[in-house]
Formats: structure tokens, sequence, C-alpha cells
């Protein structure tokens, strides 16, 4: 396949998981208040989505096709069981704060879809690349959402910070003005933020639909 | 019309997905027994940090969730159920306690507090651990600075009769359009300290409880 295909059919900047494909919402409008806790279940997120889609191309020959969602609901439950645990251990402050979301990346249907769309056809080194490329577009995109809520809802920048590692939540991080609107760090703000961020990729970005990658069940790709 | 005709798996496909599913499970189990032990240890830290808020690490050397007992005394702790009462000890000798108090008479229901006492009797800090008052109004009573005005205060300091918000002739500030609140927490401040000064023996001598954590 050739670069231009590999491109296309994992553009993650172009087919954006959240901009374009809307994709994954529920954890980018509830847990995005700050930068903090928005890289926390980013970085968690992420590393869940590159080891499903290796791994759902590492199986895929073992299952049937009737069987093919089961089999990535059961990856991405253990993943997301063990990622859970390690994260209640090891940072247990952050843990905390993103509460609930943690276990729900197990619904994150940016997961499923990368296994459903690409990984199950792909070879797992492509599937790898499709996993890192969509983890970095979400990276990307909460922090940009916990800076612009953070920033207008509280003036600050990074507040908080050392709840990424291990710390309670205390450093104070950067203050660029004191006060800030309180509707940012709420739903209604979340969504406004979606739109603002999505005008603002539809502008500067542009949509482009990454081809489909669904061929028959008899062909495979790469 | 009809979709594709359904074939029968072949019961190799059901083998691979039970072995998946064991291997899922398996992940799960592993790293939950990776991890128990150094949740349990950070849910310990975590419970003494919040005594260790109202009362000072240094007044005690010994370990504040191994020492606790549970006493109910519905005039005096606020309600029917048991409270517990945490002792703290230096080189043996009574220390302070920390104390949960049920303050009655809140605007929106009863308040819970965390009343650190020492073994004089002064009380070292207060905490507000839940509240059901208003936001914006009688939630203040958690401000530091409202709730601090308790620190080093004492059955005699200041005396009986002077154990009232400001409004009703006592020495406690209010807050600014909640009065409701403030005097639940002060009746609540006052009736631990009786409480302590009432029992303070049985309370270091009683045995201790075991806490689950």
């Amino acid at each position: 396949m050739s670069p231009d295909e590999v491109i296309a059919r994992t553009d993650a900047w172009h087919d954006h998981p959240a901009f374009a494909q809307l994709l994954g919402l529920c954890p980018l409008l509830a847990v995005t208040t700050s930068v903090a806790r928005a890289l926390g279940i980013a970085v968690a997120s992420a590393i869940v989505l590159v080891l499903t889609s290796t791994i759902v191309s590492l199986l895929r020959k073992f299952y049937a096709r009737e069987l093919r969602l089961l089999s990535y609901v059961l990856v991405v439950g253990a993943l997301v069981s063990a990622v859970d645990l390690v994260m209640h251990a090891w940072l247990p402050a952050l843990y905390a704060q993103l509460g609930l979301y943690v276990p729900l990346i197990a619904t994150n249907c940016l997961l499923l879809s990368r296994a459903e769309r690409l990984a199950w056809h792909a070879n797992t080194g492509f599937a790898a690349f499709d996993g890192l490329s969509h983890a970095a577009a979400i990276v990307v995109t909460f922090v940009a959402f916990g800076a612009l809520r953070e920033l207008v809802g509280h003036g600050t920048v990074l507040a908080g910070a050392d709840l990424l590692w291990g710390g309670s939540g205390t450093l104070p991080g950067v203050t660029l003005f004191h006060g800030g609107v309180l509707l940012a760090t709420l739903a209604p703000g979340a969504f406004l933020a979606l739109a603002f961020l999505t005008a603002v990729h539809r502008r500067f970005v542009g949509v482009r639909r990454a081809a489909e990658p669904r061929p028959a069940p008899a062909a495979r790709v790469g | 019309m009809p979709g594709p005709e359904a074939r029968a798996l072949p019961w190799k496909a059901l083998v691979a997905i039970a072995v998946l599913a064991l291997a899922a499970a398996a992940v799960a189990v592993f790293a939950q027994r990776g991890t128990r032990a150094r949740v349990a240890e950070n849910e310990r830290l975590a419970a003494l940090s919040v005594l260790h808020s109202v009362l000072p690490a240094d007044v005690h050397d010994n370990d504040l969730l191994a020492d606790v007992i549970e006493a109910t005394d519905e005039e005096l702790l606020g309600s029917t159920r048991p409270h517990r009462i945490y002792r703290a000890r230096m080189g043996g000798a009574p220390a302070g306690v920390v104390m949960e108090v049920t303050a009655r008479g809140g605007y929106g229901g009863p308040l819970e507090l965390l009343v650190g006492v020492l073994a004089d009797g002064r009380v070292s800090a207060v905490r507000i651990t839940a509240h059901r008052e208003t936001p914006g109004i009688g939630d203040g009573v958690e401000r530091k600075d409202w709730i601090s005005q308790f620190d080093g205060r004492s059955l005699v300091d200041p005396p009986p009769e002077d154990w009232l918000v400001k409004r009703d002739g006592g020495s406690f500030d209010e807050l600014t359009g909640a009065t409701i609140t403030p005097r639940a927490v002060v009746k609540g401040v006052y009736n631990a300290l009786l409480y302590y000064k009432q029992h303070a023996d049985s309370i270091y001598e009683a045995p201790s409880i075991a806490v689950p954590l």
C-alpha cells in the first residue's frame, strides 16, 4: 500500500475523531475541566487505543467474522480493567478526580471504531500506526479542550499538574487572571467549547473523510 | 429481505473466544492482585491525612487508625449512631482525640464534623466533612477563615455562656446572611468539648475496636 493510501486510511488529523467523526465525546466533554485532568484521561485512553488496535490486529486470524465484535469488547475490557486498577494504585488523586470516566474508556466509541474499521483488516504494524495517530489526535485535542476550559473558567493553566505524577493536585499552575466564567467548567460550556473548536478545526485544518477501509471479507489490506 | 445465511460456527471459533474471555479475566485478576496492597495503603494514608487535618501529627506517636472506639451519645455527639473517637497518645500518655460529631440544627439538616481535641480540652481544629447547607450561604462554614475560629478554644475560653454566635450574645462570628448554620456548628463543637470533659478517662481506657478501612 502506498504511503498516500496509508495516510488516507489513518488520517486522524483531517478525519478527526472528535471534530469530524464525533466519537469519544463523553470523556471529552465531561472531564476536560483542566489541563491536568484532560491529559490524564487522554493518556489513559491513548494507551488503551494503541494496545487495542494492535492486539485486535494480532488476533484477527483466530476469530470468525461473526465473533469479531465480541473479541474487540473482551480486549478493550481487559485493558481498561488493567489501566483502571493501575491508576487507582499509583495515581489515586487523579483517579478520584476522573472517577467513573476511567472505566468508561471501555465504552469509548473511537476504540471500537478503529478496531472495526481498520485493525481487523490490517496487519499489525499498520494497526499500531493507526492507533498511535489517533492517540496523538486524542491527546492534542483533550489538552486543547482542557486548556481552553481551564483558562476561561478559572484563569489558570496547569493547575493541579502534580496529579499526573501521583501528587494530590495542590500545584497552583500558572495564573493568567483571576476569576473566570464558571460556565466554561460546566457541561454547557463544554458543548460551547466543542462547537468553537470544531469551527476552528474546520476553518484551519479542513475535514477530509478517510477512505472507507471495509473491503469484502475475502480481501485483506496491507 | 432476509440477510446473508447465518452459518453454524465451527467449534474452533467458540473455543477461540472462550480462550480470549479467560485471558481477559486473567489480566483483570492479575492486575487486581498486583495493585491490592498499594490501594489499601493509599486508603490508609488518605484516612490518616483527614485525621491529621484536625490534629497535628506531631502531638502523637501512635497509629490513630488502630486506636479507636465507638461511642453513642444522642445528646452530645448528635445522633443515635455510634461515633468514632480516634485516640492520640504520646509515649503511651493521652495526647488528644479526633471525634466524629454531628451538629444538629443546620438549615438543610445535620452537619458532620471532625473535632480535634487536645488532652487538656482545647480544640486543635474543626473540619466539616458533610453537610446539606445552601451553596453560597450556609456552606461558608466550610471555609478555612471561618472554621479556624475554633482553634485553641475550650470550655473556659470563652466561658460556657459565650459559646454562642455573636448575634445571640456570644463570642463566635456568624456568616453574613446565614446564622442558622453557624449556630449549629458552634453548638456541635461545644457539645463535643462537653462530651470529652465528661468522659475523658473512659475514652482513653476503653479497648480499641477493629476498623475496616
